[in-house]
């Protein structure tokens, strides 16, 4: 079933929008044919959970800027709190609303031909090269309606481009703060790891609105070409306000490697699709992703590997803490396809309640079109132990403290692959304070 | 007057329903050392979850009383904090929680909020009780129990012993499965808590933990209620000659807790 639902843009408000950006006539024609087929693709349709009465129509789209800053010391604490003070981040951008406020780039990666951009800027200064991955291998425009509202209305993001060969040590961090909070985010990071090259990535969407309904539709893309290697980490904070729809896919080729650690610490109603392609031969991937519901918001996870490769290795590794009245569903899907070969695919999804009125889901699904390969998965939904918290207690640690850190060491696997000290850290703290 | 006093009084414990403590009574000074021995099935662990406030076991009868206050009216944490202490025969894993973020933990929950131990103070303590127990450093950055050896889990529950500090410690078989050496070890962490201040009740099997640790006194527990006590001589004897003795000079045939005497 499509819904009609009547969208405040048209083809000249699109076009409009672009103009105004500069953007090449490609992206412009792209944003006018995804506009068109809005209304005739369906919803996503996330396992076992049920968007259809989600707010992902209604929002404010024009773009908003926000203020440019010269140092990071004259933004807000809770910002700062995202980057190390002692070991200032060298490659950093944070994008204000919709634009820019702060950015750099070691200068030494500049000359060896990094780029590491905002998403209007690339499309203005490498066209050719952004119009050759966007939403074409990794998320199409019309794999549904809000793949297709995205390419239509993409409204910030950036570009990263490391050239063949090229090995970045120091991570690159990108914060998209939505400081207004009735603006809407379509947000679109684009990475593309040349051949044998390497990159550490950790991004963090941030939003205060607790009352102001909106809407983030955010897409990723990364491509690991031959012998390349991405470590992905993210941490998502959008406020209840915000229904969230966020697609990461990862495409690698032969011996290239994708590892993604998600803290998807949203407090609105968000479905999350992690896709990560092992095309070829010898590809790796992990997908692990952590969240904690509380409230009554609704959250769906999916992380799925698909392995086409021969010799490819996947891990999925989901982990969850319920509160409140939230309902959370973990599906973590492994895929071997026909001539994946000597392939291995494990998933693990497993939840811990912590009321009686929380509802989590662990779904682990294997599907295996080839003989030759080997895969494990297991899945757990359950409460804390009492035996635990016996032992602990017996310590003389109090119930909370004892509760905190059983839901700390749970979370750890996944807390513990964010990549820089300063967002573990805030992750942690978001995390106490979502359980608390 | 030095050190905690912990009474039990004709102490009653049932686990589903089931009776297995059938009126213990024993009273645990700062300064003494016991040793409670008895065959298996015969309530020994029981008495020391009871103490330390298991949820599964539920005293029906009797009182336990540390310095005047009356401990079963207190949760588990509140005990800990009241100066007990168990080293329990299984103790938990905790998946993802290192053995110092704990330990820390544990410090601090008897110290007040802005009086925390400082990091320094803290690594400095544990490195010295890490030495005296013969444990690898790296010990203390893997997580709670998870993957260690049996043995290892015991000198673990010492090392907590000896962090923590208790007024009144009971060791559950934290002797078994230890190896020679280790055991020497483990008592030599568990002699080092000695002085006025510490009392310390030891479940066993084997004399020969109380040949590197003489205890003051030691009973003998069958159906559930300590049935002789003594002197370390008490212990050698066992050793030597088992516990039908004891079974004759008392009239007992089925020592396990299934008898009422
Ligand atoms: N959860 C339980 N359900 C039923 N019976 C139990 C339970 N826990 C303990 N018991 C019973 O209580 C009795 C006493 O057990 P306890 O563990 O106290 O013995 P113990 O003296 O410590 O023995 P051991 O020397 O083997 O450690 C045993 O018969 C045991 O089977
Ligand atoms: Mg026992």
């Amino acid at each position: 079933m499509t819904v009609e639902t009547k969208l405040p843009f048209d083809k000249d408000y699109l076009e409009q929008f672009s103009k105004e950006r500069n953007e090449p006539a490609w992206m412009s024609e792209l944003r006018v044919s995804a506009l068109s087929q809005v209304n005739t693709l369906e919803m996503p349709k996330p396992d076992k959970t049920n968007i259809r009465n989600w707010n992902f129509n209604t929002f404010k789209h024009e773009f908003t800027s926000g203020q440019a800053v010269t140092t990071t010391t004259e933004l807000p604490e809770e910002i700062q709190a995202y980057f190390d003070e002692e070991n200032k981040a060298e490659n950093l951008l944070i994008q204000r609303n919709h634009s820019v406020a702060f950015s750099t780039l070691n200068e030494d990666l500049k000359d060896k031909g990094v780029i590491f951009t905002d998403i209007f800027t690339a499309l203005n200064e490498h066209s050719d090269l952004v119009e050759k991955y966007y939403m074409k291998e990794a998320v199409s425009v019309d794999q549904d309606r809000l793949t297709a509202l995205h390419a239509a209305l993409m409204n910030g993001g950036i570009f990263i481009y490391v050239p063949k060969n090229v090995q970045i040590e120091a991570p690159i961090q990108a914060i998209f703060w939505q400081e207004d909070p009735e603006t809407a985010l379509f947000n679109h990071v684009l990475i593309v790891a040349e051949e044998g090259s390497s990159l550490t990535y950790l991004e963090n969407y941030v939003s205060h609105n607790e009352e102001q309904k909106t809407v983030a539709n955010i897409v990723t893309e990364v491509f690991a070409h031959d012998n390349a290697q991405v470590a992905y980490g993210a941490v998502d904070h959008f406020a209840a306000g915000t229904t969230t729809y966020v697609n990461r896919r990862g495409v690698a080729q032969r011996d290239a490697k994708i590892n993604w650690a998600l803290g998807q610490m949203n407090d609105g109603n968000t479905v999350s699709e992690n896709i990560t392609y092992l095309l070829g031969d010898n590809a790796t991937s992990e997908a692990k992703a952590v969240t904690v519901g509380r409230g009554k918001q609704t959250q769906n996870f999916t992380s799925s590997i698909r392995q086409f490769g021969k010799q490819t290795d996947a891990f999925i590794l989901q982990r969850g803490v319920m509160k409140g009245s939230a309902t959370t569903i973990f599906n973590a899907i492994g895929k071997i396809e026909h001539g994946g070969s000597k392939s291995n695919s494990e998933q693990e999804s497993r939840v811990l309640m912590l009321s009686e009125k929380a509802r989590g889901d662990a779904n682990p699904i294997l599907l295996i079109d080839e003989d030759d390969v080997t895969a494990g998965h297991a899945a757990s939904v359950g409460r804390v132990d009492p035996l635990q918290m016996y032992y602990l207690m017996s310590r003389g640690l109090t119930k909370e403290e004892a509760e905190r850190l059983v839901i700390h060491g749970f979370l750890e696997p996944v807390v513990s692959q964010i990549p820089i000290e300063s967002v573990r850290k805030q992750l942690t703290q978001v995390i106490e304070r979502k359980v608390n | 007057m030095s050190g905690s006093v912990l009474e039990i009084k004709n102490l009653h414990v049932s686990i589903e329903d089931k009776e297995i403590l059938k009126g213990v009574n024993l009273t645990i000074k700062g300064g003494e050392f016991h040793a409670i021995m008895g065959p298996n099935g015969t309530g020994k662990s029981t008495l020391a979850s009871a103490i330390m406030g298991h949820p599964k076991y539920e005293v029906t009868e009797g009182s336990i009383i540390l310095d005047g206050e009356d401990v079963l009216e207190m949760e588990v944490d509140e005990r800990a904090r009241a100066g007990l202490f168990l080293a329990m025969q299984y103790p938990s894993e905790i998946s993802g929680v290192t053995t110092s973020d704990f330990l820390r933990s544990a410090i601090n929950a008897r110290r007040e909020e802005g009086d925390e131990v400082s990091l320094m103070k803290f690594i400095k303590q544990l490195d010295k009780d890490l030495d005296l127990l013969e444990i690898d450093q790296n010990m203390a950055t893997r997580y709670l129990n998870e993957g260690f050896s049996g043995g290892e889990k015991k000198r673990n529950e010492i090392l907590q012993l000896l962090q923590i500090n208790p007024a009144i410690a009971i060791l559950d078989e934290i002797d078994s499965g230890l190896d020679i050496d280790a055991l020497k070890i483990v008592s030599k962490g568990i002699n080092k808590m000695r002085g006025e201040d510490f009392g310390c009740l030891m479940i066993t099997h084997y004399q020969r933990l109380l040949n590197y640790i003489t205890p003051d006194f030691v009973h003998v527990m069958m159906q559930g209620r300590v049935v002789k006590s003594g002197g370390p001589e008490l212990a050698k004897r066992l050793e030597e000659e088992g516990y039908e003795w004891i079974k004759e000079e008392l009239g007992i045939t089925d020592e396990t807790v299934e008898q009422n005497a």
